[in-house]
């Protein structure tokens, strides 16, 4: 029962983080007082990691690019990809890092910079470590869906203003 | 030149609804709560299935009753959900949405005077439908009391010797009451009496919050002289796709299908074929539409609580129907004034029947922001009339 509503308010947060403890117990129809505990539960125990704001800087006048890297590493006898993960993730330049089954093993996403400046990222930061077998480098042309938003078009409501 | 206008359309009073629109389509930024439609788009699945039609160039006429698929897809569907068997071959007509199926179902019950009875508030057009097929409609003013409710007295005190059917609506448009099995259980009991036939618009069946929808038709007895008509804008969120139907026995269906096959011909084939990949492949959007009205069902009436405005716990559809009866104002003069106050559109009560007026029609149809603002709105505005009441 607990998890099913801490499954509900999550649904609710991930999709509008404003929305505060009254009205997410008004709209599940809980304690108020209970649905505020279980917030700053999941906040202890890092299930809610951090509430941002969702930006698409494409229409500021930033000029900066995302670039997104696959990774080929080694392996460390004892710890795996983690060690490694570590070392790559404590870089502030670091946005996300997944670790992937296929073809690679890292994913890493940076955070939007000047082209230099990822330049020199991934040839002196990320290459040179010892475990990096090879980087495969992408620029970001066009970002149109993120966190299930979009953001070529933002949705109009096209329906009219009163009907039966 | 003569006035060529017919005496019977003079006649039917404009819709109430068209006043508000009016004044609420001048205003540039109004915040409306009025609309009947979802505000979700059409399921992506259901669109692509469309469009795969029109690139098949899928344009042509279907048979009259529809696609012989989609016919077959809506008797499963009524199967699944209320273990109903209907014929797919001659129970069935798929029609341009609930509303052509409300009035073919009219045209072929009705001969000149018969009565209909019609549980009021209830959704603009049965009335208009009803004179239009020469009937004599027979309003059944209901109330917040019975939670809007028919009850079997009230049906009882409303039937005559010449009364033929019974029209009614639940989860109702506009005050978003629902019907109980025990609830239906009685009326069917008085129908079968009076040896009625019942016209059940269950339109917004799939948006029931408190337990599984039921139909009229599934009391014992009834299915024979039930008209069950569904369609497809409220579950699957396609209103402009403009698609329907209506199940009937086949002795009525005939009829039903020889006023559709005249005036209509056939519903628009690539909203068939899209029909039949929402009602293939659309429990989960109807799952997750419906998660997220109950939510915001579950806001208005908090925030309803928290201005103390008065309004039953409605179960059904995606309207809420408070009580405005302590601003003294009819419920169109509350419109208007909250309209020109504070930019908000709602429904006033009376566009759905005189019994309607002591209330408003809000619809949450719309993003939690959204609501948010107009009940911040409406709570100021509310303020603000008990603090200068009108003399």
């Amino acid at each position: 029962m607990e998890k099913e509503i801490r499954k509900k308010i999550l649904e609710i947060l991930e999709k509008d983080a404003r929305l505060n403890a009254k009205d997410i117990a008004s709209m599940l129809g809980c304690d108020a007082d209970e649905t505020a505990a279980e917030i700053n539960a999941m906040e202890k125990e890092n299930i809610i990691c951090g509430y941002h704001a969702f930006i698409n800087w494409d229409k500021t006048d930033d000029e900066k690019i995302s670039a997104l890297i696959e990774l080929k590493v080694t392996p460390q006898r004892g710890n795996g990809f983690d060690k490694i993960a570590e070392k790559i993730y404590q870089f502030p330049e670091v946005e996300s890092l997944y670790l992937m089954s296929g073809g690679y093993d890292f994913t890493v996403i940076l955070k939007k910079a000047t082209m230099k400046e990822i330049a020199f990222f991934v040839s002196s930061k990320l290459a040179v470590i010892d475990e990096v077998q090879s980087t495969a480098t992408h620029i970001v042309l066009v970002r149109y869906k993120d966190h299930g938003t979009l953001f070529i078009e933002p949705h109009k409501d096209l329906r009219m203003v009163v009907t039966p | 030149m003569r006035n060529f206008i017919c005496e019977k359309i003079k006649k039917i009073k404009p819709s109430g609804i068209r006043r508000l629109f009016d004044i609420a389509n001048e205003i540039p930024d109004v915040i409306s709560l009025g609309v009947g439609e979802p505000d979700f788009d059409t399921p992506w699945h259901v669109r692509e299935e469309g469009m795969y039609a029109l690139q098949k160039g899928r344009t042509f006429y279907t048979s009259n009753a529809g696609l012989p698929e989609l016919r077959d897809e809506i008797c499963k569907n009524i199967k699944r959900k209320y273990g109903l068997d209907y014929d797919s071959k001659n129970e069935v007509v798929v029609t341009i949405g609930g509303s052509e199926a409300i009035d073919i179902a009219l045209r072929a019950l009705l001969d000149p005077g018969d009565e209909v009875v019609c549980p009021e508030p209830c959704f603009v057009s049965y009335q208009p439908c009803i004179l239009l097929s020469d009937g004599v409609p027979v309003p059944i003013p209901l109330s917040a009391e019975t939670e809007f409710r028919l009850t079997p007295e009230k049906l009882e005190a409303a039937i005559t010797e010449k009364t033929k059917a019974l029209l009614m609506s639940y989860p109702s448009n506009p005050t978003g009451a629902i019907m109980e099995r025990e609830d239906l259980e009685k009326i069917a009991e008085v129908a079968l009496r009076h040896d009625l036939i019942v016209i059940t618009d269950e339109i917004y069946s799939e948006l029931s919050y408190k337990g599984a929808h039921v139909s009229i038709a599934n009391m014992p007895g009834m299915q024979e002289r039930t008209i069950l008509i569904n369609g497809f804008s409220k579950a699957y969120a396609m209103t402009g796709w403009r698609l329907g139907y209506a199940l009937a026995p086949a002795h009525i269906m005939e009829y039903m299908l020889k006023i559709h096959q005249f005036a209509i011909m056939s519903a628009p084939t690539v909203s068939q074929y899209a029909a039949v990949a929402a009602l293939r492949d659309g429990d989960k959007d109807i799952e997750m539409m419906k998660a997220s009205y109950d939510q915001r069902r579950r806001f208005l009436m908090e925030a309803f609580r928290d201005m103390g405005l008065p309004c039953f716990e409605p179960y059904g559809a995606f309207y809420v129907f408070p009580d405005i009866s302590e601003f003294g104002m009819t419920s169109e003069d509350f419109c208007t004034a909250l309209l020109k106050a504070e930019n908000v559109a709602v429904v006033p009560g009376s566009a759905f029947g005189e019994c309607g007026d002591k209330h408003v029609r809000i619809s949450y149809a719309y993003s939690v922001d959204t609501l948010k603002e107009a009940m911040k709105r409406l709570g100021r505005f509310a303020e603000e009339l008990r603090s200068s009441p009108r003399s």
